[in-house]
């Protein structure tokens, strides 16, 4: 599937990034950074003076809440790679065109496309990780287990997500995406509290997302617990959206721009 | 023996959908000429590029480029091939000299032969002292001629311009006319979409005039003029709302009369007499213009229409 040609395109998308890494890298501090302190430690100390800690299997709000922000995080970052770069390339400056009239194919850029999210992800994991342990909400080997399910986790947006820019017109579908599918995920999957205290005729919602299984999974593996549901069904939920969501990029893709 | 088509044409057809938006074409391009395809916007210039960009899969005929088939041999055409399209698809936010960097990499070739190429080759397009600039900053005749500057990237063969001098003004258009001749000169192969009649006089050795998805006329600038047109053109314009009850009494006057709404376009091959004859009917236009016969003419004659609606 991965040709040179897929490589050639992560090097541009390299080359690209050398240019903002800066800004980048600043920002992937940040965010975690000010969430951990606002919702870890402001709200955090309120929810365990109160009843959280059964709630909670008995860590503090901040242990709870690092991975599952953090499974959050790469779904950011999986989904909005997916979405404004790739508008970007198909529309707004074209050159997605330009790419396509060299020896590169869609399965190359969309291959490519998708492995520079991992480095990104894998960027986005270890600084966060790097956070996580220096507000003591971790030990070094829990932000560790923590990297394989998170950046699963984001990938398991960047593909669908890519697929979905693929097929939608303008910036109105990417932002109708993020409204009604990103945001309502990023607060009801699990991020910020179980989604055992929501009423059960909305568990099997929070089963249907990605993100919930990626929480768990994140959650589990950097804590040292059980997932709720065996690794390989998380997992293997992931990996479906993944494989879907690379398969439909490619075609979307290819009948956008190779018409 | 006659060198054998280095793209090559037959039954040619693209549909979306019901629309057929080139409509069983044939035609040769030979190695080393520069080759058009002039008509309006719509009559299926970019969709015939396209498909020999191996970028768009034909519907149905027989195409071959290089001798090799599109559909198959895709990456290999492209790698020879550059291409310029309608619209500038540069990366803004790069600079000049490592757009042309990025590119060359999707072709595979090495950094260290790209960095001397790149430096001719944007000496050859005069941006020179604009290299480490970011695109966003340039000109729309600076990027259309880093845009053909990136198409040479891989020494094409074969050169795909869609379009090229749109937008631009007359001066970067001499320039960038003049560009092509060296290249052409180079023995570059080109092939130029256009609905500017003088570009295509000027670029052209051999064109195809396409209207609606089909061609109408193939042959040499000078020999569709020859054979479509007359020699010369008399423009012929009136005050507002006298040309109406005036045209009629042209009827005659010349070999062929062409009514347009600003103006009646009288096609002779003697335009001191047929300017003589004007005057003497009687008839007092407002101005009277003699000018030798263009593509623009050709084309006007072969399908009534003027190529700028």
């Amino acid at each position: 599937m991965a040709g040179v040609e897929t490589l050639r395109v992560v090097e541009t998308h390299a080359r690209a990034y050398r240019r903002i890494w800066r800004g980048s890298v600043i920002t992937t501090f940040l965010n975690p950074i000010l969430y951990l302190a606002a919702m870890g430690i402001g709200l955090g100390v309120l929810v365990d003076e109160g009843t959280g800690r059964q709630a909670l299997e008995g860590v503090t709000y901040l242990t709870f809440l690092a991975p599952g922000l953090l499974a959050a995080s790469t779904m950011q970052t999986g989904a909005g790679d997916g979405a404004w770069p790739v508008m970007v390339g198909i529309k707004w400056q074209r050159h997605y065109e330009a790419i396509l009239s060299t020896p590169v194919a869609v399965r190359d850029l969309v291959a490519g496309h998708l492995l520079w999210v991992v480095v990104r992800l894998f960027m986005v994991t270890v600084i966060f990780g790097f956070v996580m342990v220096m507000f003591d909400a971790t030990g070094v080997a829990g932000a560790i287990r923590a990297v394989i399910p998170a950046m699963v986790t984001g990938l398991a947006f960047a593909a669908p997500v890519t697929a979905f820019t693929a097929w939608t017109e303008d910036h109105t579908g990417l932002t109708n995406l993020f409204r009604f599918g990103i945001v309502p995920m990023f607060l009801f999957s699990g991020t910020f509290f179980p989604i055992t205290q929501l009423p059960g005729w909305t568990h099997p919602l929070a089963y249907a997302t990605p993100l919930w299984h990626g929480v768990e999974m994140t959650r589990a593996w950097s804590l040292g617990l059980d997932p709720t549901l065996p690794p390989v069904v998380h997992f293997g939920y992931l990996t479906l959206w993944i494989v879907g969501g690379w398969i439909a990029a490619n075609r979307l893709l290819a009948k956008r721009m190779v018409n | 023996m006659e060198e054998p088509a280095l793209v090559k044409a037959r039954g040619l057809t693209k549909r979306f959908g019901d629309m057929a938006a080139v409509d069983a074409v044939d035609f040769d391009v030979r190695t080393g000429e520069a080759f058009g395809f002039l008509g309006p916007n719509g009559a299926g210039k970019s969709s015939t590029m396209r498909m020999i960009g191996a970028v768009s899969p034909i519907t149905a005929g027989e195409l071959s480029v290089f001798g090799l088939d599109p559909e198959r041999d895709g990456a290999v055409i492209r790698s020879r091939i550059g291409v310029v399209p309608q619209q500038d698809n540069l990366d803004e936010e790069i600079p000049v000299d490592e757009n042309l960097l990025i590119y060359g990499r999707y072709f595979g070739l090495a950094r260290s032969e790209l960095w001397p190429r790149i430096e001719e080759l944007l000496s050859f397009a005069e941006l020179t002292d604009r290299a480490h600039d970011k695109v966003s900053s340039l000109s729309g005749g600076m990027k259309r001629r880093l845009t053909i500057a990136r198409a040479l990237i891989n020494e094409p063969q074969l050169l795909l311009l869609d379009e090229p001098t749109t937008g631009l003004d007359p001066q970067a258009r001499h320039l960038l006319w003049d560009r092509l001749y060296r290249l052409k000169q180079r023995g570059v192969t080109l092939i130029i979409t256009t609905h500017f009649m003088d570009e295509a006089e000027q670029l052209c050795d051999r064109l195809v005039v396409m209207d609606k998805g089909k061609i109408v006329a193939e042959g040499s600038p000078r020999s569709l003029i020859e054979k479509f047109s007359t020699k010369e053109v008399i423009e012929v314009r009136f005050p507002v709302g006298v040309q109406e009850t005036l045209a009629d009494r042209l009827d005659g006057i010349a070999k062929r009369v062409e009514i347009l709404p600003d103006r009646v376009l009288l096609y002779t091959d003697d335009g001191e007499a047929t300017t003589h004859e004007v005057h003497s009917s009687g008839l007092e236009p407002e101005s009277m213009l003699d000018r030798r016969s263009t593509l623009e003419d050709v084309f006007l004659r072969l399908t009534g229409r003027t190529l700028i609606d």
